[in-house]
């Protein structure tokens, strides 16, 4: 029989071990498109999503009130688990990079763990991803290891899975700060990004951080922009930050982009267009004064 | 090479067995060409047009997505399954009253689109319709009366709970 359903973890490492090659399935919703144009062959395909331990999330730890909580995600969490709102209260870029995944069909399919598997410089979730500084913990018969997300992805649908790994969650700090994802498609729905750009704000940690999707092979931090912004931000009230700052955000934030011409924008288009997405981000994000809690 | 075992799909309530089958073929290709299921309609094979929507396990999907093999042991429902003529649900009632069906390909996508919507909100705005149907590609151009259709299934849906 060409594939498995696996019903655990420990049973789809199995079988990707006794059946080397096997390709893994989650949501389908890039693998069967290859399969539907006969560009992938199935030999032999394991099905990951119906494993429970998959699903799911969890807080783990003690509360620690310096580098926040770690939430774990288990690797089959759907784009439509993600956009949920008590997820989305806890990673709110991570939700908002979910809704814009597809339609409503492909988010109750599509998973954060496929997301990463395929590598696409154009994945929604991957900005989000790295500004978060995600983890991801991946499973073999052989153990368990983490990558950070830098490490993980490595080129253009390109990543450092070796074979008969799983990926089995992602893990990311909750922060206290406000947070934004944004992205430039041609149409509202249903769209691959042309650009896109995750800012999330740690403010006990007093940084921001920026990360590009669609402008590299892999997704970027714009370091020299978060530099800038730590040592400039107000993050106590998160107060509207001067013109002549974000205008230099901008600019910082553009200047790491690294993109291509391709079919779907010209590089100097996506080099504009990410700057404009992270004088937005900045505005949405700092537009304080923040009110005392109650 | 065939799968010989062949494997067995949960449609509509009934259990139905597939044993010639090819590996890599996907729940739609199975449904319209080895199980006579052809309400479900194959435009684009990606994902893109919506109009092979079914249910499994209850959450709307593209079957054209779906690799048919691994749905085993799922309940799929399809367009079949949501009413037939002289029983027609109430959505359906409600494209012939508001004339929202053209050439009539998006149609069974859509309909299973909005009968999940309704379920999980039977009053929806304007908005949430249309974030709904947004993965149904309808090029005839007849959204309006899509819409329209929404809003008179969603008052016969109401109007049916409310005793």
């Amino acid at each position: 029989m060409p594939v498995t359903i696996a019903i655990s973890i420990d049973d789809a490492c199995a079988s990707l071990d006794a059946h080397p090659g096997a390709l893994v399935l989650a949501g389908g919703t890039d693998l069967m498109v290859e399969v539907n144009r006969g560009v992938r062959r199935i030999d032999h395909v394991v099905a990951v999503d119906r494993i429970p331990e998959l699903r799911g999330w969890s807080i783990e730890g003690d509360h620690d009130p310096v580098h926040g909580q770690v939430l774990r995600l288990g690797a089959g969490t759907t784009c439509a688990d993600l956009a949920e709102p008590a997820l989305a209260s806890l990673v709110p870029a991570l939700a908002q990079a979910a809704r814009t995944v597809g339609s409503p069909q492909i988010r109750n399919a599509a998973t954060l763990g496929g997301n990463l598997a395929t590598a696409s410089p154009a994945g929604d979730t991957l900005p989000v991803l790295a500004a978060l500084d995600a983890e991801v913990e991946l499973r073999s018969t052989d153990g368990t290891r983490r990558l950070p997300l830098d490490e993980f992805v490595t080129g253009v649908k390109a990543n450092a899975l070796n074979p008969g790994e799983l990926i089995t969650a992602i893990r990311v700090r909750v922060l206290d700060g406000p947070q934004e994802f944004l992205k430039v498609g041609t149409r509202n729905a249903m769209v691959i990004a042309v650009t896109s750009l995750a800012l999330v704000v740690d403010r006990p940690g007093r940084t921001v951080r920026v990360a590009l999707g669609s402008v590299a092979p892999v997704p970027l931090r714009a370091t020299e922009a978060e530099v800038l912004m730590a040592e400039r931000l107000d993050f106590e009230g998160l107060t509207t930050p001067e013109p002549e700052l974000v205008n230099r955000f901008s600019e910082l934030v553009a200047d790491a982009a690294r993109p291509i011409d391709d079919h779907r924008s010209s590089a100097a288009y996506r080099t504009h267009a990410v700057g404009v997405l992270a004088r937005r981000a900045i505005l949405r994000a700092f537009s304080g004064p923040v009110p005392e809690p109650a | 090479m065939t799968n010989e075992s062949g494997f067995s799909l949960s449609v509509n309530g009934r259990s139905r067995s597939v044993v010639d089958a090819l590996p890599g073929e996907s729940l739609l290709f199975v449904l319209r060409e080895r199980l006579g299921l052809a309400g479900s309609k194959n435009a684009c094979e990606e994902g893109e047009c919506g109009s092979c929507t079914v249910r499994l396990d209850d959450e709307t999907v593209c079957s054209c997505l779906v690799l048919a093999e691994a749905a085993a042991g799922r309940q799929v429902m399809t367009i079949e399954g949501l009413g037939s003529e002289g029983d027609l649900s109430d959505v359906q009632q409600a494209f012939l009253d508001a004339g929202a069906v053209q050439c009539g390909f998006c149609t069974p996508g859509l309909l299973m689109a909005i009968d999940a919507l309704l379920e999980n909100d039977p009053d929806p705005d304007d908005l949430t319709v249309r974030e709904a149907i947004s993965g149904n590609l309808c090029r005839c151009t007849g959204y309006g009366r899509i819409l329209d259709a929404v809003d008179r299934a969603a008052e016969a849906r109401q109007a049916e709970a409310t005793p």
